[in-house]
């Protein structure tokens, strides 16, 4: 008994990433759980529009409401336009009696916290809600699903397929061969690629049949959206397979990216709920931007000028998570690859391996 | 064309893999490079085919194009059928239709394969499995044929001989590394490696010949740390300068007697530096 106890604390202090995951998922959880769960939105940001909207603006008690637009000239198409583009959670219409508040209904529990606090002042202000008029949750949750699961493709599916080519030692055979680094990891995720794109045309499919969830938006931005988040979350099951020697390990590194993809990303907690040191990382994450594209396209039509900052955003998370994990790799698979036949010849160098092609053959 | 690596030095961090080898192979012959676990057989393959670069030496090796290449690992992937491997390998070297089922069905019959085509890697035996990567690396008819580590049970060592000498036959030129030593006397030549430096290389014979001492036979080893057991005798290393003991037998050393008795020389002189 006290061997199989003290073998067991030698292997798990030779199991670093065991040990990480044992200090770092409860700091995790009790930080999410402490800062980030929170369903409470504490403050909205709002416009007012019309003849009245200087009047109105100063009724509203400014605890809750963050105007941040107060326009007279604006009529309500303008105002419907503003949460198009997701600038305000609660746009007002002042000039008519009572006053018409439009609520973002993609912003679940902004919208419910806006409606409550906009019942309590009375008949000056009648509310509609857009979007998704009856508060639903799936209409909020399915869009942000087909994230989820485009990142569990991408990341855990994916770095399983290669490690597995690491474990049974074919990555060994693949590195001599006449193929170049590129085509194996193109060759290798490709497949993933269009798994992962069947995945989401069948979980917007089942999405829009089960729960009615509406596709208001231009599926090309969609489509657009969800290529870019792929291309990050391959780049990350391909970033987690050159850190990973097994299986296991890649699994478990996976779910460490994951966990805080789930939690912090807006898609169950929303992220103006969240202490500001907690959002700035919900603000790291691809899919915090993928949520803002699906449902911006699917529940308000947003377009892709409305729609730039999580577009840009990827863009770059695309560019520098797909090339830092791909080169990575590339170094995994090449490590002494011989970039001409013939003689190679090693003269040290200060020290470090210098090689070159002497002469052809 | 001799193909091969010389004067190789190869450092993982702060561990010397490989320390001045050097090894050639020429076209229609079999290299076997020989040793213990943690030698440096695989290093040096590795070298050979690009895989590990060298501190220092020179490698003199075709393109990849022309290289067939078995890794010490299961060389094939389980989870696809016989056939769908040699298929996949086929198509990395540019092989489709005919001249691919055709050399694919021709490798997969000398290895005895042909019947379980269908059946995936993962469920063959071990030497069945080493078969495959073996008709696998032969499948491009590469120049130059490099093999880590056939060591599988004597049954299918047999069909993996039979199949090295045929490629060495058609003009490949074949470096093998084993821990079988009887199997590394068949080869044209040997190269003898310790702790990533070269114990002896040559001809079988050239190995022999160069061996300086004596090897005795004996029931009780007068000293236990130049002695090895060979069956159920044990065979002592005495060398030329000292007489061998009238209650030992000399006998002439083979290539296992000799490869034991320079790897205990070696030890001895590393303990000796130190």
């Amino acid at each position: 008994m006290r061997a199989m106890i003290v073998k067991e604390f030698r292997e798990l202090r030779r199991d670093k990433r065991t040990l990480g995951m044992l200090i770092a998922m409860p700091l995790l959880l009790l930080v999410i759980f402490g800062y980030a769960a929170n369903f409470k939105v504490p403050t909205v940001k709002a416009a007012v529009v019309g003849t009245q909207a200087t009047q109105f603006a100063a009724t509203l008690p400014s605890s809750f409401f963050d105007v941040t637009l107060i326009e007279k000239t604006d009529t309500q198409a303008d105002a419907e336009r503003l949460l198009e583009n997701n600038t305000v959670d609660v746009a007002i219409v002042t000039g008519q009696q009572p006053a018409l508040a439009l609520v973002d209904g993609s912003n679940l529990f902004a919208s419910q916290a806006i409606v409550s606090v906009l019942n309590k002042s009375g008949d000056k202000v009648s509310s509609q809600i857009l979007y998704n008029p009856e508060l639903k949750t799936s209409w909020v949750m399915v869009p942000a699903i087909i994230g989820l699961i485009l990142t569990f493709i991408g990341t855990i599916v994916t770095s399983i397929g290669l490690v597995r080519e690491r474990e049974t030692g074919t990555l060994e055979q693949l590195a001599v061969m006449p193929i170049k680094p590129a085509t194996v990891i193109l060759g290798k995720i490709s497949p993933y690629f269009l798994v992962a794109s069947i995945d989401m045309i069948i979980i917007t499919g089942l999405g829009m049949l089960l729960f009615s969830v509406p596709f208001n938006g231009n599926p090309f931005v969609f489509v657009l959206g969800a290529g870019l988040f792929l291309f990050v979350v391959l780049g990350l099951g391909v970033f987690i397979s050159t850190i990973s020697q097994t299986t296991g390990q890649a699994i478990q590194t996976a779910f460490m990216f994951l966990m805080p993809q789930i939690l912090l990303s807006g898609m169950i907690f929303p992220l103006d709920a969240m202490a500001a040191g907690v959002r700035w990382i919900g603000y790291l994450l691809p899919l915090t931007y993928f949520t803002m594209i699906s449902q911006g396209v699917m529940l308000r039509g947003a377009s892709l000028a409305s729609l730039w900052l999580p577009f840009l955003m990827l863009t770059v998370m695309a560019v520098v998570v797909f090339s830092g994990a791909t080169l990575r790799f590339r170094r995994d698979l090449a490590p002494g690859r011989r970039r001409h036949h013939g003689t190679v010849v090693a003269e040290p160098s200060g020290g470090q391996a210098g090689s070159e092609a002497r002469s052809g053959s | 064309m001799t193909y091969g690596v010389h004067s190789a030095v190869v450092r993982f961090g702060d561990t010397l893999a490989l320390d001045g080898v050097s090894l050639e192979v020429e076209p229609g012959s079999v290299v076997a490079v020989v040793g213990g676990d943690g030698a440096g057989k695989t290093t040096l393959l590795r070298s050979l085919v690009g895989k590990v670069q060298l501190e220092r030496g020179v490698v003199d090796a075709p393109s990849p194009q022309a290289i067939g290449y078995l890794p010490a690992t299961a060389g094939s992937w389980p989870s696809l059928t016989v056939a769908q491997n040699m298929d996949f390998v086929g198509g990395i070297y540019g092989l489709s239709g005919k001249a691919l089922v055709s050399r694919r069905d021709e490798l997969l019959g000398r290895a005895s394969l042909l019947d379980v085509a269908d059946r995936l890697a993962s469920q063959l035996s071990g030497g069945m499995r080493r078969k495959l990567g073996f008709s696998m690396a032969m499948l491009h008819d590469p120049p130059l044929l490099v093999l880590d580590d056939t060591g599988v049970d004597r049954v299918s060592r047999v069909d993996l001989w039979r199949l090295v000498s045929e490629a060495a036959a058609a003009g490949a030129a074949v470096v093998m590394s084993t821990t079988y030593l009887d199997e590394a006397e068949r080869a044209a030549s040997l190269l003898a490696l310790d702790g990533g430096r070269m114990l002896a290389s040559g001809t079988l014979q050239e190995v022999l010949d160069s061996f300086d001492g004596a090897v005795a036979r004996t029931a009780s080893p007068h000293r236990r740390a130049w002695a090895w057991r060979r069956g159920r005798v044990y065979h002592e290393y005495w060398p030329t300068t000292a007489e061998v003991p009238v209650d030992a037998v000399a006998v002439i050393p083979d290539l296992e007697d000799v490869v034991i008795a320079l790897s205990l020389l070696r030890g001895h002189d590393r303990e000796m530096a130190s």
